[in-house]
């Protein structure tokens, strides 16, 4: 007997319990990095501007999530009187569920053969996963609207509207970018794209996987910088732009609802960094044999570049932001895919 | 501007790199402060009391008019400051008192770890600028 992708219909029992397992694998992991990134990114931040970050709670400050996490636990939870209540306390709820579930269609490794069955490592592969995780980055923008609309706050809502005029420009480049992508793996799954980059590049050089980067560097430069752009982070953070709007979208929020504003950002920078890894690095595939440890490495290659990249330059002004959405990385990422298209046809 | 991107990015790198802190870590770890600190007061004693002589002359200097001294004459006839006391709180550690001191009897030590719980503790007496 052939083995078989274990699903609902061949073993219903044993499906709930790989997919609770790896749903909980993956909420926990994801959990975990958001909470030391948090610590990495104060300490890489802090040495990089010859300081030291923290040092005091436990060792080299190791435990400092922890502490913060209590702390913010403790806070009293302050409502404006002239807030919107409703959707003051749904905003960020609703920037933090978009950007955990979509680590559902992230593949994390090669399938795991137990018995007659196939367990795919990942929790659901889509055969849209690409689309899917388009939509929930898209969802996201309504979490900071929300937040700076329900505030009531001057700041607030500048920052709410300059997020959802940043995202909605960046958005579109960024997924142009990734059409090169879908028309070399042609597939929109993220199962599907991996498995198209195993293998050495082109087929014939030995000594390189054919990842996406090696064929679409364009695409990927792209990508990495709209998608900086699109979760907020510097030199794009212009949402909640401190010299200039205080905190933005989160100005009136205290307590453990800023807290979720803060997971949120860095739940979406793991996940802008497992895209980006699946996409163009080949996923859970090299270059060492173990999936898992791929992935999170290159995860944290991209995690650790972003948090480089924040200690390195200014924020930009709004109108270059505007500027190079619209105007550099639009016909830029279009030119790709017109060039990608040719070779493809001609190729073929 | 690539070539400005990666010089940014390198020069943030190498300051990554270990030996690049220049923080003190303050309570376990202090800095050496200079020998011309001008930190908090000393009355220098000499022999079996202090070396002042009561001459008033660091009263009159002092801008902050924080010091207040009281004379007295022991029973060696030798002129003593009965009462001496510097109010931190005014005082502004420029150092006049120690420069117009003919006797040399005040000093500014590299103490400069004087916060405090109560106003009455900033009061410095003698006996406290003995130590």
């Amino acid at each position: 007997m052939n083995p078989e992708i274990l699903s609902l219909s061949n073993s219903p029992a044993l499906f709930v319990l790989a997919m609770l397992v790896k749903i909980l694998a993956v909420f926990s992991v994801t959990m975990l990095i958001v909470a030391w990134a948090t610590w990495t990114e104060r300490k890489v931040i802090g040495h990089m501007q010859t300081r030291l970050g923290p040092m005091q709670t436990g060792w080299h400050g190791l435990l400092q999530p922890i502490a913060d996490g209590l702390k913010l636990f403790f806070k009293e939870d302050i409502i404006p009187a002239e807030a919107s209540k409703v959707p003051f306390i749904l905003a960020p709820m609703m920037i933090l569920i978009p950007s955990l579930i979509t680590a559902a269609v992230i593949p994390f490794g090669p399938d795991l053969k137990i018995g007659n069955y196939i367990i795919p490592m990942q929790i659901t592969d889509l055969n849209i996963g690409m689309l899917y995780i388009l939509a929930m980055a898209g969802l996201g923008v309504y979490g900071i609207v929300l937040a700076g609309w329900a505030s009531n706050s001057k700041y607030s809502l500048l920052g709410g509207i300059r997020s959802s005029a940043q995202m909605v420009s960046y958005e579109l480049a960024a997924g142009l970018s990734i059409v090169a992508v879908f028309m070399l793996s042609e597939t929109l799954s993220m199962r599907g794209i991996v498995v198209a980059q195993t293998g050495p590049l082109w087929g014939s050089i030995g000594f390189l996987p054919n990842w996406y980067i090696f064929s679409q560097p364009l695409a990927f430069c792209l990508f990495v910088v709209c998608g900086l752009a699109e979760i907020n982070r510097t030199p794009f953070d212009l949402p909640e732009a401190e010299t200039e709007l205080v905190s933005g979208f989160c100005t009136e929020y205290s307590s453990m609802k800023y807290a979720l504003f803060f997971m949120a950002e860095y739940a979406n920078m793991i996940v802008i960094s497992a895209i980006a890894a699946t996409l163009f690095l080949g996923g859970w595939y090299g270059p060492t044999p173990w999936g898992v440890v791929n992935i999170l490495g290159k995860i944290f290659a991209f995690m650790f570049f972003f948090i480089w990249l924040r200690a390195t330059f200014p924020r930009v002004r709004y109108d270059q932001l505007m500027f190079m959405g619209w105007k550099v990385f639009l016909p830029l990422s279009l030119a790709n895919i017109v060039v990608t298209g040719l070779v493809v046809v001609i190729l073929q | 501007m690539f070539k400005e991107f990666v010089k940014g990015l390198s020069i943030t790198f190498k300051h990554l790199l270990p030996g690049h802190s220049t923080t003190v870590q303050y309570p376990k770890q202090k800095l050496e402060v200079s020998e011309r600190f001008r930190g908090l007061h000393r009355l220098v004693p000499a022999h079996d009391r202090e070396k002042c002589v009561a001459c008033y002359l660091c009263p009159t200097v002092c801008p902050a008019k924080c010091i207040t001294v009281e004379s007295a004459e022991n029973e060696k006839g030798e002129k003593y400051p009965r009462v001496y006391k510097i109010d931190l709180l005014r005082c502004i550690f420029c150092g006049y008192c120690v420069e117009a001191c003919p006797v040399e009897a005040l000093e500014m030590t590299g103490n400069y770890e004087l916060a405090n719980y109560k106003r009455e503790d900033f009061t410095f007496t003698k006996e406290r600028l003995l130590k």
